[in-house]
């Protein structure tokens, strides 16, 4: 049984997919969600903290066949800190989903939606686990597709999520294109997909032009899917207008396994001595990071709807994770790894508890949240620590990410880029003060609709809030992980 | 009692004070009461942590590697712990007049978050590494907000934003890129006498990394990062206590002290001629704010450039990078903590007592309010710099720090700063006393404000006499 848990926490969202389509039933189908979802996460746990204790590289061969044969699934120390994030969030998120989902989605479709919900985390959590580059393709298309599809599910209450998630979907497509075509250069050139394999045999062709090629293609899809500054244009609206559980979500993890790919690809494929790779993507990757810091940081702050306005967020916080891996070091990599661990959860808590208002009033606007301070303060408190995270306050998550991150970029002496990171670091606070100021000190206005709050909206907001403020205070095992994480793929010191 | 337990006691007691507010919050007498009598028991800790000989480090969490929350009692920390926890119950008493006396709301969440704010202040002072010092420095900002928005009218809540705006920009900008980079340069944040810095950078950069922290100290609020001071004049007056004498604008100048030597090593600074630069920017930061003070009519903004002028002094002291000019400047925090809580006290009285804000309106009113205006030119001779009052002392050793490190012209600065302090403030004190009345007040009779506020500016005006004679216990020895 131990032996299999790598393969197991893929296999139980993806077979339980049809099985929550089959049940009908919506209250079924979302405590069969929540059963293989916590499942999950109770294996990737498992995983991390045996990947921890031994520092070994679990290797599961798939049918029993070894690489570079059959495909294998990897446990290594960076898929097993990136795995519970993914099945942690995705757990949370299932526990809130039920009334998001009850307030946002016609009945009829409840069960469906369970099921794609599920398929789209058995895809991410197949890209993170995989060791074969073209089953990581084959993840990428399965959670993309339902995740394409579970935006589309916003239009009875939105009809905007209809041309969101096709605009999703072409760029989608677009990226998974431009992925699989490096692919299939990668396979011209060496006959093999598993990553170790590639690797090995890319060293022998690494300075053809069809290797720089295929790394230029690859690298590109996987900015689109990860929403790199300038193609970030299908996040915005396919976060806001998505039914609000997708939304914490996606917002959570979905970006979050293509900076993983990429990481995965870029470094444990090409690898750091590429030719041209630390010159020309690096430097590529750190203008494309701050600026995307900017230009996120700026659309956040003119935003008025909630949900774009931290969507907007995203492209900032997604270019400081460019950033760290743009810095191409040890140090670099792990704060891209704190970072994406940190973001996921304090999104996670945005979104959540903006769901939580936005289930109720169906839009959450400035004006839907003014003076909400005094009705719903503990929602209305998970956006405050969760935005304050977002600047980087110390006792925050944030601000361990920033730490690492400015640390990275100092050690290579990147003085003013890291100048320039605290500029768009410190601009987060006109956009989250905006946001407090209406909430807590002005009046609600007279008419406006009464919010309400109970258990179900903001305790899934609050285990990732308790988790922001945990990982800030306590940050050493995170940091020990990354740092782990990150030596999968560069060496050196600490 | 250990001094661990000291500075444990000092960082939870304003905690416990602050929960015990929300507790009580539906009985003010018994509120009020338990916060003054925390601070009584805190002021106590404060004086028996400042007897004591420097003590060992107190080491709390760590939240990673080489990234410790920990505390270390050095001379520096414990006097700026002693001024903050001695005042803390004087305020509070005053706060509780005020507050009623001038009739505000949500009294509850004020004295909850004045007590936070005093926590973050010991926090600061005590703390044993930048991480540290950083990390309660901002919650000493963000648990202050809410006090200067307090009245939450449309320009307190513009000022809030000038406040909150200036002194997180400046701290997320350039002091934690300052702290970082020594983090990245020298591998520790630790505080060390003499210094962390010497030999792991290049002489040339010292003067950038100090501006990281000059500039990046907003709460210093030296010139031209002072403009929340001013700003943050439309909160209560016992907040304008806490933010020029007590808590936030201390934080800021003991931050810069701090760090010049404990960081920089004041030493290094003297031999690199790193710090030249900051002598003459405070220079200019003390007389511009004195220039700009004599033009404010308003008594509180007065107060407050003249605060702006008085900080420059704290950071003259770190820049001139000598032993009696830190020693000075150390000295200055409590000679000006006190003087300063006293001008701000009797601003506060003489709102409370007779709605005046204006000096122009204040001709004659000594003689309606006695103690109040005694207790005023106490306050202002001491800020001048007069004999036998606190801050003589700390403006003699400036000048003898400026002799020892060849700056004549800081002489000449010193100085003027002193006959400008004498016009402003000198005005407020003839007007009151012998001017022809003008406050329209019907009667002559004396009419002081509540015992409650008049009796803790009595007391602060005489901490700066006291001081004066007690300065033994106050010169610092930081060698070099």
């Amino acid at each position: 049984m131990m032996q299999h848990l790598p393969i197991l926490q893929v296999l139980l969202p993806l077979l339980g997919a049809p099985l929550a389509a089959l049940l009908r039933h919506r209250d079924m189908a979302w405590g069969l969600a929540l059963l293989l979802t916590g499942a999950a996460f109770l294996i990737s746990i498992i995983l991390f903290s045996q990947q921890q204790m031994t520092g070994e590289t679990l290797v599961y061969d798939l049918g029993g066949w070894p690489a570079p044969i059959g495909i294998v699934y990897v446990i290594d120390a960076a898929s097993a800190l990136v795995l519970p994030v993914i099945s942690g969030i995705a757990f949370v998120a299932t526990i809130a989903a039920r009334r998001l989902v009850e307030a946002e989605i016609d009945a009829r479709d409840h069960a469906l939606f369970y099921a794609a919900w599920l398929l789209t985390i058995a895809g991410m959590l197949g890209q993170v686990t995989t060791g074969d580059a073209f089953n990581i393709f084959v993840f990428l298309e399965i959670s993309s597709l339902s995740a394409y599809a579970l935006v589309a599910m916003g239009a009875g209450r939105d009809r905007r999520a209809l041309p969101a998630a096709f605009n999703y979907l072409i760029l989608g497509t677009v990226g998974a294109t431009f992925y699989v075509i490096g692919l299939g250069l990668l396979y011209m050139l060496t006959g093999t997909l598993n990553l170790v394999d590639l690797s090995d045999r890319l060293a022998d062709v690494q300075s053809t032009r069809a290797a720089f090629t295929a790394l230029a293609f690859i690298a590109l899809g996987l900015f689109l899917k990860m929403a790199l500054f300038p193609l970030h244009f299908w996040l915005v609206p396919a976060y806001a207008h998505a039914p609000s559980a997708v939304s914490a979500l996606m917002a959570a993890t979905a970006t979050k396994v293509s900076v993983y790919v990429l990481i995965r690809l870029v470094f444990g494929v090409f690898g750091i001595d590429f030719p041209g790779l630390a010159d020309a993507v690096g430097l590529l990757v750190l203008t494309l990071g701050i600026a995307g810091a900017f230009v996120g940081t700026l659309a956040a702050i003119l935003e008025t709807d909630l949900k774009k306005l931290f969507a907007q967020s995203s492209i900032a916080q997604l270019g400081y994770m460019a950033i760290g891996i743009g810095a191409m070091s040890a140090t670099g990599l792990a704060a891209a790894f704190i970072h994406l661990f940190n973001h996921a959860l304090m999104k996670g808590a945005l979104f959540l508890a903006i769901g939580a208002i936005a289930a109720q009033v169906g839009r959450a606007g400035m004006g839907t949240i003014q003076g909400a301070g005094r009705q719903i303060p503990l929602t209305m408190t998970a956006i405050l620590v969760g935005g304050l995270a977002l600047i980087g306050v110390p006792l925050t998550a944030g601000f361990i990410s920033k730490l690492y991150l400015v640390r990275a970029l100092l050690e290579q002496d990147f003085w003013l880029l890291a100048a320039l990171t605290f500029i768009s670091s410190a601009l987060a606070l006109a956009y989250v003060w905006k946001i407090i100021e209406t909430a807590w000190l002005k009046e609600r206005p007279k008419g406006a609709p009464v919010l309400v709050e109970t258990p179900v909206h903001y305790v899934p907001a609050w285990l990732m809030v308790i988790a922001t403020i945990g990982f800030g205070i306590f940050a050493s095992p995170l940091v020990d992980a990354a740092y782990a994480a990150a030596h999968v793929f560069i060496g050196g010191a600490r | 009692m250990a001094a661990d337990t000291l500075i444990l006691a000092l960082l939870g007691l304003p905690l416990l004070a602050s929960a015990l507010v929300l507790v009580l919050r539906d009985k003010p007498n018994l509120r009020d009461g338990q916060a003054l009598l925390i601070g009584l028991i805190t002021a106590a800790c404060a004086i028996e942590l400042y007897g004591r000989p420097a003590g060992d480090t107190l080491f709390i969490l760590s939240l990673a590697d080489g990234l410790d929350i920990s505390f270390t009692p050095e001379p520096l920390g414990k006097l700026f712990a002693l001024v903050a926890g001695v005042l803390w119950p004087v305020a509070t008493l005053y706060t509780v007049g005020y507050m009623r006396g001038a009739g505000e709301q949500n009294h509850t969440r004020f004295m909850f978050f004045y007590a936070i704010a005093i926590h973050a202040a010991m926090g600061i002072a005590l703390s044993g590494n930048l991480l540290t010092l950083f990390v309660f420095y901002e919650i000493l900002t963000f648990s202050t907000y809410p006090l200067v928005t307090h009245k939450g009218t449309p320009e307190a809540m513009r000022a809030g934003r000038i406040y909150l705006g200036i002194l997180v920009a400046s701290s997320v900008i350039l002091l934690l890129f300052g702290v970082i980079g020594i983090w990245v340069l020298t591998g520790t944040l630790d505080f060390a006498a003499g210094g962390i810095l010497a030999g792991h950078i290049d002489p040339f950069y010292v003067p950038l990394l100090l501006a990281l922290f000059a500039f990046g100290i907003g709460k210093a609020a030296l010139m031209p990062l002072h403009r929340w001071l001013p700003a943050a004049m439309v909160a209560p007056t016992p907040v304008s206590a806490l933010l020029h004498a007590v808590a936030v604008v201390k934080a800021g100048v003991f931050t810069v002290l701090k760090v010049a030597v404990y960081v920089f090593g004041i030493d290094f600074l003297r031999e690199t001629g790193s710090s030249d630069w900051l002598v003459w920017l405070a220079s200019f930061s003390i007389l511009a704010a004195s220039i700009v003070a004599m033009s404010k009519t308003n008594l509180k903004a007065r107060l407050a450039y003249s605060t702006i002028s008085q900080l420059g002094y704290i950071v003259l002291g770190a820049a001139l990078a000598t032993s009696l000019a830190a020693s000075g400047a150390a000295l200055h925090i409590a000679a000006h903590a006190a003087g300063k809580i006293t001008l701000f006290f009797c601003a506060g009285a003489i709102y409370v007592a007779h709605h005046l804000t204006d000096i122009k309106q204040m001709n004659g009113l000594g003689r309606v309010m006695p103690v109040t205006f005694t207790a005023f030119a106490l306050g202002a001779l001491s800020i001048i710099g007069v004999p036998p009052l606190a801050g003589a002392w700390s403006k003699i050793m400036l000048m003898g720090g400026a002799l020892d490190n060849g700056h004549l012209l800081v002489l000449a600065v010193l100085m003027i700063s002193s006959l400008l302090n004498l016009v402003y403030l000198g005005e407020i004190v003839l007007r009151g006393f012998f001017a022809k009345p003008s406050h329209g007040l019907k009667s002559e009779a004396v009419q002081e404000a509540p015992l409650t506020m008049v009796l803790p500016l009595c007391l602060t005006a005489l901490m700066s006499l006291a001081l004066f004679f007690a300065i033994d216990m106050f010169i610092l020895d930081f060698g070099g």
